[in-house]
């Protein structure tokens, strides 16, 4: 913490940056995210076991992206955000100084996303234990008993969309919900409309979600949405060997067209 | 004039099966694997009575997150019918074990739709329910409503209010008529008793802020810094509208299939981005400080002005649901002190 807190303090008073993206304490035993601009109050950043956020997010956000050059505070779902948000050309290369943490909790800065691509090939962040149980359960159930879950699940969405607001990767200045002409899916909560919205995000998704699970936290009703998003990326492994945020120059999974494909239908 | 009542631990069971028995729709906290929330209930231990609060309001009880307002058919001589809402169609509802800051969050919702014109839907659903609220013996971080001029044993917007005292006994507040035709069927499980002081029986809320004091400062502030500061770290969902007990936004869509089709309301929140957007794609409030500000004005100074009730309860629920950890106490203490 005091490695983050100096470093932040360094970088905002010899202006490299102009924010310092990272956690400070929030109301009761919360923490939030914060955004620091004067080297005296670098030393409200923390970082601990409660700074599960992908704050990521605000990296596209109209207001932070105002206060011009950033460094962030970042766990390894962030730095996969950082790449891919490169790689989809929403950042430019080397755009954001990274303030690293890695996966033993040390603080590691990297000053280009070069160096963030080579310390990722090491291996990213695993499943948590109750997400890989979760998976595993889902995956041993028949289609039907699966389309029940799911099913039963959504139906408690309200569509507030706190999915879509939470994901670094949903940026889209106008998200394919929100047209109504033609209306591509249902705007209420109702049962058909809420398994459209799910299942439109979630291949939206595909081969882009850097596996953070903040929409699930994000979810106010508790849906394991994240799973259906990660078990995309699973998916996009296995067949297309893509695997997101590790390159800052990755061809987007869904919408690349090789004119070697293995599948006939496409040529 | 209020009666004031003892309801046994012991009866309650009868209670809800009479209810039952005349064919009211019960809706009542139920604990779904994850959460409490308020659910049609058939079975009487599917009650939950020791929690703390719902995680979503009973909001959705008398104002949907969706309902059709008509529907029509395009006939084979191209004549038109229409099906207007039918307000007989609905359910006698009883609303059992709300607390306190979603009687007052239904009130606020009850000023917003009947001002002017009534929203008929509303007030129809409005009508048919009875609401039984439970006073509160418990609260957490996030509750505030004696900040919001009322409290955990407060009656207003409850048609009985119910009031754990001694051996899980209730001290029942009969407190309109809707309450009293409630419990006619009833009577003789409603013990006569005098009227009691419950504040041994509540939790103290400590006050947080003066929301009057909000609303005078608010006159002041619609430009300064705060708003922005307040909201970077919002991410522009929905989950503290949706949540809310009083927060009334909604949006109006047709569905039509070319030969019949429907229109309904769902909610809305001023929150998202796309709430205000016109048509012509300019956006006055392009940015999402202008729409917490928005959320918080509408809250603590617009409503009180027009509507003469504040849009917060104090409920806490937005602060819990909240991704991103905003926090209303938090900001509104802020306001108090600029």
């Amino acid at each position: 913490m005091e490695d983050i807190r100096k470093r932040a303090k360094q970088l905002l008073e010899a202006k490299t940056v102009d924010v310092v993206i990272g956690y400070g304490e929030g109301y009761g035993k919360k923490v939030k995210a914060i955004f620091v601009r004067k080297p005296e109050d670098a030393d409200k950043l923390i970082y601990d076991e409660r700074c599960t956020q992908n704050i990521g997010v605000y990296l596209t956000k109209h207001e932070v992206k105002h206060f011009g050059k950033a460094a962030i505070v970042a766990s390894v779902p962030v730095m996969r955000t950082i790449l891919q948000l490169c790689s989809e050309n929403q950042l430019k290369e080397d755009d954001v100084l990274t303030l690293g943490i890695t996966l033993e909790g040390k603080f590691l800065e990297f000053p280009t996303y070069r160096t963030l691509e080579n310390f990722l090939a090491n291996g990213v962040q695993p499943l948590t234990e109750s997400d890989k149980e979760l998976m595993a359960k889902i995956d041993a159930m028949s289609i039907s008993e699966r389309w029940n879950f799911w099913t039963a699940e959504l139906s408690k969405c309200i569509k507030c969309y706190a999915c879509r607001s939470s994901c670094p990767m949903c940026y889209c200045n106008r998200c394919m919900v929100d047209y109504n002409q033609p209306q591509w899916v249902s705007v209420p909560s109702t049962e058909i409309g809420n398994i459209e919205w799910h299942l439109m995000r979630a291949m939206h998704l595909a081969g882009r979600c850097v596996n953070c699970g903040e929409c699930g936290r994000a979810c106010p009703v508790d849906l394991p949405i994240h799973l259906l998003t990660f078990k995309a990326s699973e998916e996009a492994k296995i067949n297309f060997s893509a695997v997101a945020g590790l390159s800052m120059a990755m061809p987007s999974t869904l919408s690349t067209y090789k004119p070697n494909d293995k599948e006939n239908f496409i040529k | 004039m209020t009666e004031t009542k003892l309801l046994k631990k012991s009866s309650f069971e009868s209670f809800f099966k009479s209810l039952q028995g005349q064919g009211k729709t019960i809706y009542a906290p139920k604990n779904n694997g994850k959460k409490v929330e308020f659910t049609k209930v058939s079975t009487f231990e599917d009650i939950v009575f020791d929690y703390i609060n719902s995680n979503q309001s009973t909001k959705d009880i008398v104002f949907p997150r969706y309902h059709k307002v008509f529907r029509y058919t395009k006939e084979k001589d191209q004549s038109i019918t229409l099906q207007d809402f039918d307000p007989n169609a609905l359910p006698e509802t009883v609303i059992i074990g709300q607390r306190p800051c979603d009687a007052v969050g239904i009130l606020a919702l009850k000023a917003i739709f009947e001002t002017d014109n009534k929203d008929l839907p509303f007030t129809a659903r409005y009508d048919k329910t009875t609401f039984v609220t439970i006073s509160c013996n418990k609260c957490d971080e996030n509750c505030f409503c004696t900040s919001n001029g009322f409290g955990p044993g407060s009656t207003n917007g409850s048609d009985i209010l119910l009031t754990p005292v001694q051996n899980g006994d209730f001290y029942a507040e009969i407190l309109t008529e809707k309450g009293k035709n409630l419990i006619k069927a009833n009577e003789s499980l409603f013990e006569n008793t005098a009227e009691m002081d419950k504040t041994p029986f509540l939790v103290k809320v400590e006050p947080k802020f003066d929301n009057t004091k909000i609303q005078e400062k608010l006159g002041s502030l619609f430009n300064h810094e705060t708003w922005v500061e307040q909201s970077l770290h919002c991410i522009g969902c929905g989950a503290c509208a949706y949540v809310c007990p009083a927060c009334a936004c909604f949006d109006i869509l047709d569905e039509d299939n070319g030969r019949s089709g429907f229109r309904y309301k769902c909610w809305d929140s001023c929150g998202l981005g796309n709430f205000t957007l016109h048509t012509s794609g300019h956006n006055p409030r392009e940015v999402q400080s202008q729409r917490w500000r928005q959320r918080i004005y509408h809250k603590f100074s617009y409503m009180p002005k027009r509507e003469h009730v504040f849009g917060c309860v104090g409920c806490g629920r937005c602060s819990k649901v909240c991704p991103v950890n905003m926090n209303i106490i938090e900001h509104l203490q802020t306001v108090n002190e600029l």
